[in-house]
């Protein structure tokens, strides 16, 4: 059950900005503290970036969950690329496969209270992420 | 309609009187509450629950909306009195007596029809009981997460030592939710009072684990990221044991056995020295 | 397309990167501070990120790469200001950026660029605890 739910396209790199910034507003909206609120944009940006990177570009959608007393954000990023072939294997520190430093996937991981990846060889990738307040 | 809402509700006074002796012989609580209060609690959640019964028997259907407030209200105040948790639903349960002897004498001549009866109106009063502990727990949670985070606030003195030199001295369990409030005063802290140094001094910690000296890192490299140096003061010998036994490496980091050796250290490399005032002064501290 | 001022100071090079930037932009400011470091033969390069309200893997490693470019081209690096909440998160993330000098404000981290040119050349590893 979603309180509240937008989605935003990822194109270009200003995107990645721009749905960094739309996490900060979430999170600050939430009341999260200022260390919760650094991580969960973070991990967004980390996260965004994939999606355009390797996804080839998607959409982020935001929501405002509710788990009995407390709140969050689910952030699903959601892209048709060419997919994870071994996710257990990306999800690993310092793997990478575009040449950066290994810690997108499971770094922004750490970043987040719940992580859940589905990806298939072809059919894309979706990653969803909550972060509790 | 079946039929044990219209006994109920025709031996509405006979119930209310059972259930308040029953009250008295198994459940009451003369300490904690007076005899006016319970029967009006009494009272009210007879009301209540006869009338929805009329509409609904089921729990969640908004017939019983105005019951489960009333039990939500009873669980509150129940669990402020000091009751328990068990107590409180006995506070439901004891109806059940009173209610099943109406049953029987209305339907002695139909034994498999007081049998469905008394299932159905148990099966009722159950699910309210089992609403009333969850609201009565759900309470108690709130006050333990309440003092929860007022311990934390409570424990976490960053204390300044000299001019950029800050100390933190540790005391008790670190756990995750406590590291991470540390780590935030502690590093706010070095950039409020622009401290060059910070010594963590974990003389109160009773045991190191992997998992605490993996915060501990975690902290020092931070406060390295922000510009400043951490030192890992106040080891007893037992710890340091287990720190080498579990294998953990803090080899990248500055740690003294005693907060006054790394209050030393501290001012040695900003470049201080302790001098004696009073008679043949004896030579700066050596390290 | 905008590009983040670097400014020359005596022997060094002062940044101060205050927008959030976008991909394309940290890459330019990495290619900019190099050539700038080789045109002057600067020294130091002291970046302040005091305004940075995040640092992700992609700033992070931009960061590992100019400091390391920079000490082929001999010139020392610090980073200067970073927040708290910054740190934390890239702790938490895995980046613990070994390589780079840090140093709490602009002034301090000038101080430290200064020791390190008077010293002379030779390249020291003190982890960022100067006597």
């Amino acid at each position: 059950m979603a309180l509240k739910r937008e989605t935003y396209r990822i194109d270009v790199s200003n995107d990645v900005v721009r749905v960094r910034q739309v996490a900060r507003s979430w999170a600050a909206e939430l009341k999260f503290s200022l260390v919760d609120q650094t991580k969960f944009v973070t991990a967004t940006s980390e996260l965004a970036r994939n999606t355009l990177e390797h996804g080839g570009g998607g959409t982020m959608t935001a929501e405002i969950v509710e788990n009995g007393t407390k709140k969050g954000i689910r952030l699903i990023f959601d892209d048709q690329g060419p997919g994870i072939a071994n996710i257990e294997l990306a999800l690993r520190d310092g793997y990478t496969s575009a040449g950066g430093m290994g810690l997108g996937l499971s770094g922004s991981k750490r970043l987040v209270n719940e992580f859940e990846i589905n990806s298939e060889p072809g059919r894309g990738t979706t990653v969803t992420i909550i972060r509790w307040k | 309609m079946s039929a044990f809402q219209q006994v109920i509700k025709a031996n509405e006074t006979a119930i209310l009187s059972g259930w308040l002796s029953e009250m008295a012989t198994s459940t009451r609580r003369t300490d904690l509450m007076g005899d006016t209060e319970i029967r009006q609690q009494a009272t009210e959640l007879l009301r209540l629950f006869t009338e929805a019964s009329q509409t609904s028997s089921d729990v969640q259907s908004a017939a019983f909306a105005s019951t489960k407030e009333f039990l939500k209200d009873v669980a509150k105040s129940r669990m402020d009195q000091g009751f328990t948790p068990a107590e409180t639903a006995l506070f439901v349960l004891s109806m059940k007596q009173p209610v099943f002897n109406a049953l029987r004498d209305a339907m002695k001549s139909n034994p498999s029809e007081l049998v469905t009866e008394i299932w159905a109106a148990g099966n009722l009063l159950d699910k309210l009981s089992m609403l009333t502990v969850t609201n009565a727990i759900g309470f108690r949670e709130l006050t333990i997460q309440r003092q929860q985070e007022e311990m934390l606030e409570l424990s976490t003195p960053v204390v300044k030592l000299w001019d950029g030199i800050l100390a933190l001295p540790l005391i008790g369990t670190l756990d995750s939710a406590r590291t991470q409030v540390v780590m935030e005063s502690l590093l706010t802290a070095i950039v409020d009072t622009n401290s060059q140094v910070a010594i963590i001094d974990i003389t109160g910690v009773p045991t190191v684990d992997t998992l605490v000296a993996q915060h501990l890192i975690k902290t020092i490299t931070a406060a390295r990221l922000m510009g400043a140096d951490c030192y890992l003061s106040g080891i007893r010998p037992a710890i340091a044991q287990t720190i080498v036994h579990l294998g953990i490496d803090l080899t990248d980091i500055q740690t003294k056995a005693k907060l006054s050796d790394a209050f030393a250290l501290a001012l040695q490399r900003s470049g201080k020295t302790v001098v004696s005032t009073k008679g043949s002064a004896p030579k700066p501290k050596e390290l | 397309m905008d590009r983040i001022p670097i400014l020359k100071v005596g022997d060094c090079l002062l940044v101060t990167i205050q927008v959030d930037m976008h991909d394309e932009l940290a890459m330019s400011l990495q290619e900019d501070l190099t050539s700038q470091i080789a045109r002057y033969g600067s020294r130091g390069v002291l970046i302040d990120i005091s305004s940075l309200e995040i640092v992700d893997s992609f700033i992070g490693r931009m960061l590992a790469n100019i400091a390391a470019m920079s000490r082929v081209l001999d010139a020392q690096t610090v980073l200067t200001g970073m927040q708290p909440a910054v740190a934390i998160t890239l702790v938490e993330l895995g980046m613990a950026l070994p390589g780079i000098k840090t140093a709490l404000n602009v002034e301090r981290g000038m101080q430290l660029l200064q020791e390190y040119m008077d010293e002379g050349p030779e390249p020291e590893e003190t982890d960022g605890s100067e006597a």
